[in-house]
């Protein structure tokens, strides 16, 4: 177990030069702590690869330091990092059986074969792959060769860290929900910090207790999904956190109150002075409402997606987006919405305005 | 008119792919191929495409026999999952490549090249080649290939799979727009129920080889006509169990019933299979008929403002969706409510009952 | 009614390989097999002998020697070449400026034409003014490959293995090239030596190129003429005759049409029964 600090890590590939966009990370700091859950999770090329296999060795970073433990660890070899990392398309000794691919990491440290045995079958079980453990690994289905690939990592008691690169990738996806919660359920009973890379929100959201928004080289926002559903703090973690995203509309400042489309939209924001930027007001759809006190609006578009509708409107020319639960009545005449003021924020420049 | 499967089966090397199926599609309409991987969606698309030939019956379009003619000669675009396009080609010319094998004047292709760019956000880069374009913008290349030939049948092959799924949502929103005005009959195959719904029209719920229902997508969804076909429409899994029906009332357990519906009522008395749908089994006790059911928590998935708490209730294992953030221990014991008439039932063949 | 399918015509272009196929390889191939069934004193008359030059072939000793010839030199090359060839290819940088220097002058003796390999050795090893040559006798090694069999065994081999190392090489660093980086990766959390990674993720994603390599190299040397004629002449004697070398002989040099053409026969049949011997072990062993 350990506590990782990220400092000032700065990463460029290739040759030197001084632009800031050759720089696939702009500047990273951090502080996880020991036996956590979390999630780096963004677009692609946002770098999220990148700062994985820095934290695991595999990469050296241009600028910065990491430690493990308040240990710098920047130049130690990725051996001795006592880390585990499950990659994107399964990994597997083919020619050995699932047992000794578990038992592979321990027997290049020299640990005695009964003590072997036993942590195997501890951790076979763990997986489910109890039943399979003398069959040859490569006849696996792919979730049965991430489950050994992560095995590997679990088997050493020593392990830092277990880190993993969108390893649901190549898995069938009515079995993803399956190794999701697996992952989860093993997290709660091993306790090993766990760093989880990927860019579906859902892997991301259900897996972490606190989630590292990533967006073109730094970080958006760290926090618990519900903090970042509920407080998004830049109009990207808004748009890509949610499905559908949160509603982006273009507001103005008059006399402390946000305009949009003509009417004042209470927001839970304070609005001071807000003039030299660009202004929009944010709300999830979930916290758009019909209220026959609130702006009038056209109807669209309602999408029936089983257990809740999504229904676009349109207010002079913008498109907001709601969410109507199965049997709610959606109004046909004069229909009116207004927005949530707890839920609805102001935002200058993209960032949030408190 | 739209395309027509009448009787088609295919096999390959002996082994059944597509059992007999009739199936007619709407013209201009978009069609949802539902089903896991391996279900059949891909074969059954080449066989609309002309790629392959039926081992067994017809495939007629447009009110003709289109059994026969070789994919060439039909009008036919398709889009893959992998992003297909011509890599020393640049943009411009990957998208004109249908146009010039159909040898269209130069303005012409011009014009139809930059409108179709247009459309799919593609008009800055025309004079890149596939292999400096992210994912995203090669699906878009190969979408507007196909757009631009203005074929009268459009097959997508779950062209959304490798993308962010941001990135998928975006596009997803765009397809229906786009293939709206060309009148083309669209099909769409995919493996999430939840696509299925968001793109609307028709679906087709496949497995293993077989069409087991086909109609309006949020039909299929309220009312499957079978065990199978609600399991393939449901993202995540439907939570079935056995259930026994004496005198008036269903029975999960000894401690869980609930009086039968009266639809129900002239059903013989035995065992059936119950389903219920993960988001009528919530943690919010509501007004009509909801059943309190107590399980053990397995694992509890938050993600920004649902719950995914999956537990074990009378040895099943169950899923329930609920609103808001629902922290639970695993092994900690959860109080559930079931609303029983969202109940549906199915017979010892998995066919739906009567309701 | 359909029409008959696009695929159909695709045939008429294959018409004019058969037609060279036919003339260049079917009808001599059936010619032989002709002669070996026959005899014939000249004046093309020929009179049925039946399985009597086949017979004659497979118990003259003659043919148990140089057999036995080639089998040897194609063990001995087998065995150095091939895990000569891995062991350069591993050595091999995967990435950067070096790579295209080290890929051509791997390519650089596989491009020398064959008669000039052997003329180039031949020139290279002799005693008194061959490089080589003087060389080994400077060293103190009494070393003359044209009187010795020793010696011109060995000069064989030698040349050999430099003309076709480079093709075991070539074909072993790309399927090297081809396993994916996350493959080491693991190996290095996972703590394995480098022997570890050569014997689990190496080796076995080696399998099916080293397969091809194997098979070609066995073809090639097995079927071996152009290089040690040149070299050697089948000299000192007939210490280095090898079966084509032998074979040669009888057919050109005594005009023994029909012994000759029982022996290409067994000598094709040899060929073909052990590559796919050796063709079907490997893919069962894929399967399993």
């Amino acid at each position: 177990m350990a506590k990782i600090t990220l400092d000032k890590i700065r990463h460029r590939y290739g040759a030197s030069s001084d632009t800031e966009q050759d720089f696939a990370l702009k500047e990273i700091d951090a502080v996880w702590s020991d036996g956590g859950a979390y999630a780096l999770l963004g677009p692609s090329g946002c770098g999220k690869t990148t700062l994985l296999n820095i934290i695991s060795g595999l990469l050296t970073p241009t600028e910065g330091a990491v430690l493990f433990d308040d240990r710098d660890v920047t130049m130690t070899p990725t051996s001795e990092r006592q880390i585990a990392q499950v990659f994107q398309f399964p990994v597997v000794y083919d020619t050995m059986t699932v047992y000794d691919n578990l038992a592979f990491p321990l027997r290049n440290r020299g640990v005695p074969e009964d003590q072997i045995r036993v942590r195997v079958h501890e951790i076979a079980r763990m997986l489910d792959l109890e039943s399979m453990l003398r069959r040859r690994a490569a006849k696996l289905s792919a979730d049965g060769k991430q489950k050994i690939s992560l095995g590997r990592g679990l088997v050493r008691a020593d392990v830092n860290v277990i880190m993993f690169d969108e390893p649901l990738t190549v898995i069938d996806p009515h079995l993803k929900w399956l190794l999701r919660s697996k992952l989860k359920e093993l997290h709660q009973q091993v306790g090993v910090t766990m760093i989880y890379v990927t860019h579906d929100q859902t892997e991301a959201l259900t897996f972490a207790d606190q989630v590292v928004v990533m967006y073109d080289g730094t970080v958006v926002q760290v926090g618990t999904p519900v903090d970042l559903f509920e407080k998004p703090m830049h109009t990207f973690v808004g748009h890509f956190i949610g499905s559908p995203g949160m509603n982006v509309l273009p507001c103005e400042m008059a006399a402390g109150e946000a305009i949009f489309a003509g009417t004042a939209v209470p927001t839970a924001s304070s609005a001071t002075d807000l003039k030299s930027a660009v202004l929009e007001v944010g709300v999830r759809p979930q916290f758009v409402r019909f209220d026959t006190g609130g702006f009038p609006v056209e109807i669209v578009k309602v999408d029936d997606l089983g257990r809740y509708r999504i229904v676009e409107v349109r207010r002079e020319g913008h498109s907001i987006k709601m969410i109507a639960d199965e049997d709610e009545k959606i109004p046909s005449e004069n229909p009116r919405v207004s927005f949530e003021p707890e839920h609805t924020r102001i935002y200058a420049d993209g960032w949030v305005v408190n | 008119m739209g395309i027509e499967l009448r009787n088609v089966s295919k096999l390959i090397d002996g082994e059944t792919h597509i059992y007999a199926t009739d199936l007619t599609l709407q013209k201009g309409g978009f069609n949802v191929l539902l089903g896991t991987t391996l279900s059949g969606k891909t074969t059954l698309m080449r066989l609309m495409a002309g790629l392959e030939r039926p081992t067994s019956g017809e495939v007629w379009f447009d009110g003709e026999d289109v059994t026969g003619v070789a994919v060439q000669k039909r009008s036919v675009a398709m889009v893959y999952q992998a992003f297909v396009n011509y890599p020393n080609l640049s943009v411009f010319d990957n998208i004109a490549s249908p146009l010039r094998v159909a040898r269209r004047p130069k303005a012409e292709i011009r014009e139809r090249v930059e409108k179709i760019s247009e459309l799919l956000k593609l008009d800055s880069m025309l004079d890149r080649y596939p292999g400096e374009l992210s994912g995203g913008q090669q699906q878009r290349t190969a979408l507007a290939r196909a757009l631009v030939k203005n074929a009268a049948l459009v097959l997508l092959d779950e062209p959304l799979a490798n993308l962010d799924y941001k990135l998928r949502e975006e596009l997803r929103d765009e397809l229906p727009k786009l293939f709206e005005d060309t009148g083309a009959t669209v099909v769409y195959a995919t493996s999430e129920p939840l696509e299925a719904l968001m793109l609307g029209g028709f679906t087709a719920a496949l497995h293993a080889g077989r069409v087991i229902q086909y109609g309006p997508t949020a039909d299929i969804y309220r009312n499957p006509t079978s065990l199978l076909s609600a399991r393939v429409f449901s993202d995540p899994p439907i939570n079935t169990a056995t259930v026994s029906k004496t005198e008036g009332r269903f029975a999960l357990s000894e401690e869980i019933s609930w009086p039968v519906p009266d639809a129900y009522a002239n059903l013989a008395d035995g065992a059936y299979t119950m389903g219920i749908r993960p988001h009528h089994l919530t943690l919010d006790e509501s007004a009509d008929n909801a059943v309190r059911i107590s399980g053990t928590v397995l694992v509890a998935e938050i993600s920004g403002s649902e719950s995914v708490i999956h537990v074990n209730v009378h040895d099943n294992n169950w899923v329930s969706e609920s609103h808001g953030v629902r922290p639970y221990e695993v092994g900690a014991s959860a109080h559930l409510f079931m609303k029983v008439d969202r109940c549906l039932y199915f017979g010892g063949d998995g066919e739906l009952l009567a309701s | 009614m359909s029409q008959k399918s696009p695929y159909q015509k695709a045939w008429y272009f294959v018409i004019p390989v058969v037609v060279l196929v036919a003339f260049n390889a079917v009808i001599p191939l059936m010619t032989v097999v002709n002669y070996s069934v026959q005899e014939t004193f000249g004046d093309n008359v020929f009179f049925w002998e039946g399985m009597k030059w086949f017979e004659q072939v497979l118990h003259s000793e003659r043919f148990h020697a140089s057999l036995a010839r080639q089998l040897a030199f194609t063990g001995m090359i087998l065995v150095i070449e091939v895990p000569l060839g891995i062991a350069v290819a591993l050595s091999m940088p995967r990435k950067g400026p070096w790579v295209s220097v080290c890929l051509v002058l791997m390519a650089l003796p596989l491009l020398i034409p064959w008669n000039v390999v052997g003329a180039m050795w031949n020139i290279f090893a002799l005693p008194e003014i061959g490089l080589l040559g003087r060389m080994v006798n400077g060293i103190g090694i009494d070393y003359n490959f044209t009187q010795q069999p020793v010696s011109a065994w060995m000069t064989t081999v030698a040349m050999d293995v430099w003309h076709w190392t480079s093709l075991v090489v070539l074909l072993a660093y790309a399927g090297l090239c081809s396993i994916p980086d996350a493959f080491y990766q693991a190996a290095k959390i996972d703590g394995a030596s480098a022997w570890a990674v050569f014997r689990y993720i190496q080796l076995p994603k080696l399998k099916r190129v080293l397969t091809i390599a194997i098979l070609l190299r066995f073809m090639d040397s097995f079927m071996i003429y152009t290089e040690p004629f040149v070299l050697t002449g089948g000299g000192p004697g007939n210490t280095t005759t090898f079966l084509s070398i032998d074979l040669v002989k009888i057919a050109l040099g005594q005009f023994d049409l029909g012994p000759a053409a029982a022996m290409s026969l067994i000598y094709f049949l040899i060929v073909l029964l052990v590559c796919w011997v050796f063709y079907t072990l490997m893919m069962r062993n894929e399967d399993q």
